[in-house]
């Protein structure tokens, strides 16, 4: 088994960036709808929705579904 | 197919309009998985029309949850990729175990991958090998056995949460705190032992 260099950075990086008011999943799944909106109508949801972008920055699951929703809603408008 | 505005969906997909409503949605939905699954060719229509479907049993669910915060459109199309991609990943790792994962990661030496990092300048190696070392001694030391489980099979072993979380006896949402509870505790003693963002950062940089 290898551990590539780019995981162990993530792991330690993912550990000295922690912070204690990060949302979980079901939370950050609550405003994803809003979140994606926002992004598309080219508003800085960074300052707007801190927590959303920082959830979606650490968990790769939630940025997967986030980037599917937001290719749809982009084919669909 | 007529616009309709979140009040009308609603109205529609609870009253007398619900099957026009609910074939309108249908066709919304798929149209939209299609270009959000596009780039997943394993992907076939009839698994779109299925995803839809499973997807539109719990957008009925959950119609009184809906706070019109977004278009009702946005909204559904959310949890028809979120049915998606649960899905998709219970396919992808139905034949991987936990133990077999974890089993994988924790009876082998990780060294020698590091070191073979070519990128890397010598200096950047040796702080590679001594963060390696690091998380491997906090791991073991700070963490519980769930912690340890959670992050070696989600973090090393790149399993969903999902996936993960099903295994764990546990949800998504709850696996992602437990990771970051050990986050948390693996932060504060690399901040004892004197390290900093941008020392890991220089280690990796090329």
């Amino acid at each position: 088994m290898r551990l590539e260099p780019a995981t162990l950075k993530r792991i330690v990086h993912g550990a000295l960036t922690a912070r204690p008011d990060e949302i979980g999943c079901d939370e950050c799944f609550e405003q994803l709808n809003q979140f994606a909106e926002m992004v598309l109508a080219g508003k800085n949801v960074a300052q707007a929705m801190p927590l959303v972008q920082d959830h979606l920055n650490r968990c790769r699951d939630c940025r997967e579904e986030f980037e599917a929703l937001l290719t749809a809603l982009r084919a669909l408008a | 197919m007529a616009e309709r505005t979140n009040d009308e969906w609603l109205a529609d997909l609870r009253g007398p309009g619900r099957d026009q409503a609910l074939d309108d949605l249908r066709a919304i939905l798929v149209r939209g998985l299609r270009y959000g699954m596009a780039d997943r060719p394993s992907v076939t229509e009839a698994d779109l029309e299925d995803f839809v479907q499973d997807a539109l049993v719990k957008i009925l669910d959950a119609l009184d949850s809906f706070r019109g915060e977004s278009r009702f459109t946005t909204w559904a199309q959310k949890i028809a990729v979120r049915v998606a991609f649960t899905e998709l990943r219970r396919q992808r790792w139905a034949d991987v175990s936990l133990q077999d994962l974890l089993s994988r990661y924790e009876d082998e030496d990780l060294t020698p991958a590091v070191l073979t990092d070519t990128a890397a300048s010598p200096e950047q190696r040796t702080t590679q090998q001594m963060l390696l070392e690091m998380v491997q001694r906090l791991i073991a030391e700070e963490l519980t056995e769930r912690q340890r489980q959670a992050i070696t099979a989600a973090m090393i072993g790149g399993m969903p949460l999902d996936e993960l979380a099903r295994r764990m006896d546990t949800n998504r949402n709850a696996l992602y705190k437990l990771i970051h509870d050990a986050r948390q505790r693996l932060k504060a003693r690399m901040m004892e032992e004197g390290l900093s963002v941008e020392n890991v950062l220089a280690a990796f940089e090329s």
